[in-house]
């Protein structure tokens, strides 16, 4: 197995890249106002109560169109992951790292990388507790999750 | 099979230029705003059919990700002009089919500033390109007629003029000066500025007759329909009966072949064949049309359809425009939304747009714009290529 950011057979190695930007949409700005104020939020089904995850203006559940944003927990449980050896660009330097599916306490799944802790399968222990963080990147503050209890 | 198809949710987007918001999101606006108009949600539709032209990439399941993914089957559907018509075509026909009560169409485009479309920018010089198999197909545009699009339907018009008396660059214009005019009543419309006959004949010449002003623009916008049967109208509440709008015809056609066509396209016998139809599947005539929405991409092409549609007597087309028969206080108003000319044409959206404006004046809800008493309507859409469109509209008799 390689060490992290060794290129693949003798290939020059990519010039290091900064991590991409998320660039906020209509529907998907108030998520990243929040997480600029260092807060999750999510949106919820005025009728029927479903908590939801990614912003979209209809309830998946029950297909209303009477929806409103709220801040989350932050918490969170560890669902399943992938630890990837090959990195993505921009993430050069972090190889191998997990990416992984978190089951947040209000019910929605999310996508994440898990920051804290080595991302090996010793130390990524499924239903393991989590909480959000929040990564500045450019103009965007991102959310990735760390153990919960830990000093950040 | 269904007993009859009705329209009971129908909305549109303003037609601009959106820098901040993206097709998905156009699409999203049109096809809520049309599911809330019927009290529905999307959770009711057995079908959706997308329509759009530029962008091939799966998109009306990437609308769903937005509106909300139910398991219905998506159709995406590309067909010229004709786009948005044909998404809804495709949800009439699985209704008629009955394998659908309730579908939903939407058509959405966005095209930006595009220019001309197929026109290189004047003075740009390009190197001769070899295409096609073998690299055996050289460039036609101005050996074998053009495919620039105001030059495809100034030809046409030119060929009217020819062919008929009391035709020419005024009556053409005046066709310009009246859209723009109906236009200024339209909130929804990209452009809402009225043009004297002056502006429209001194405006930059673009493919005689048709100056800039006789052009349609480029835009984005999207429209969205909700479809019904009959039967299932049946069980919906009072307030959507009152306000569902007849399908009463609904008819396709593409190009037979003729003489020529395959040089220059034939913008008319495709129409003329699917008015036809539409009057028979209907049972109303020319007479008794209260407002049409046609395809005005240019000025020229509004002309050919007065009497391509039967508006007019044969060859009589530059008189209707001369005696103000299609203004919005004439004998059959064509275009009170401005029509393509100012109103806009993101190419997917035009087909449902068209249907959303002739729509609303049968349900009496078109404000400032409304034709009083409007009972039966007329759309129309054609794409070179060749598909065109016609639906007859009805207001609801409950």
């Amino acid at each position: 197995m390689s060490a992290p950011g060794t290129p693949a057979r003798g290939k020059p190695a990519p010039a290091a890249q900064a991590k991409p930007v998320p660039e906020p949409t209509p529907d998907t700005q108030p998520f990243w106002d929040g997480c600029a104020r260092g807060e999750l939020r999510l949106q919820r089904c005025r009728d029927c109560g479903k908590p939801y995850f990614y912003p979209r203006p209809i309830c998946p559940e029950c297909g209303s169109a009477d929806v409103e944003w709220f801040p989350a927990s932050g918490r969170a449980t560890l669902y399943s992951y992938v630890i990837n050896h090959r990195p993505a660009r921009g993430f050069e330097g972090d190889g191998p790292y997990a990416i992984a599916v978190v089951q947040l306490a209000e019910g929605p799944r999310m996508m994440t990388n898990v920051v804290g802790i080595p991302n090996t399968p010793e130390d990524l222990i499924l239903d393991m507790e989590l909480q959000v963080t929040f990564e500045q990147r450019g103009d965007i503050s991102v959310p990735l999750f760390g153990p919960a209890g830990a000093a950040r | 099979m269904a007993d009859s198809l009705w329209i009971i949710g129908v909305a549109m987007t303003k037609f601009m230029r959106y820098k901040d918001r993206d097709l998905i999101d156009l699409g999203t606006e049109a096809a809520t705003a049309a599911l809330s108009d019927a009290g529905l949600t999307i959770f009711d539709a057995d079908i959706l059919a997308a329509g759009c032209l530029f962008d091939t990439g799966g998109v009306g399941q990437r609308l769903q990700k937005q509106i909300g993914q139910t398991g219905i089957p998506v159709y995406n559907v590309t067909n010229a002009c004709a786009t948005g018509a044909t998404a809804f075509r495709v949800a009439a026909m699985a209704i008629k089919a009955g394998e659908a009560s309730i579908g939903l169409a939407v058509g959405l485009e966005q095209m930006g500033k595009r220019g001309l479309l197929g026109a290189q920018p004047a003075g740009k010089d390009r190197p001769y390109q070899p295409s096609g198999r073998y690299g055996a197909v050289g460039p036609v545009e101005g050996v074998l007629g053009t495919s620039l699009m105001p030059g495809t339907f100034a030809q046409a018009g030119m060929e009217y003029a020819y062919q008929h008396d009391g035709v020419g660059f005024e009556q053409f214009a005046r066709v310009a000066e009246k859209n723009h005019a109906h236009s200024t009543l339209n909130p929804l419309a990209q452009y809402q500025k009225a043009f004297s006959l002056e502006d429209v004949m001194t405006a930059e010449m673009i493919a005689y007759p048709n100056t800039l002003l006789m052009c349609c623009p480029t835009g984005d916008g999207a429209a969205a329909a909700v479809l019904c049967s009959g039967e299932r109208l049946k069980s919906m509440p009072d307030i959507v009966r009152r306000r569902a709008v007849k399908v009463s015809a609904s008819v396709m056609t593409s190009d037979p072949y003729v003489d020529g066509g395959a040089v220059q396209f034939d913008v008319n016998t495709l129409t003329r064949q699917a008015a036809d139809k539409a009057y028979e599947q209907a049972g109303v005539g020319p007479g008794d049309l209260d407002l049409v929405e046609l395809h005005d991409c240019f000025a020229t092409a509004e002309l050919c359809h007065y009497d391509n549609l039967r508006l007019c007597p044969e060859g009589g087309a530059g008189e209707f425009i001369d005696r103000r028969g299609p203004w919005r206080d004439g004998q059959i108003p064509v275009n009170v939304s401005g029509g393509l000319l100012s109103k806009g044409h993101p190419l997917g959206a035009t087909g449902i747009a068209n249907i959303y404006e002739v729509s609303t004046h049968l349900r009496g809800e078109a404000g400032d714009r409304q034709i009083e008493g409007a009972k039966v309507g007329l759309t129309h859409v054609i794409g070179l290529g060749s598909a065109c469109a016609v639906h007859i509209l009805e207001k609801s008799a409950a």
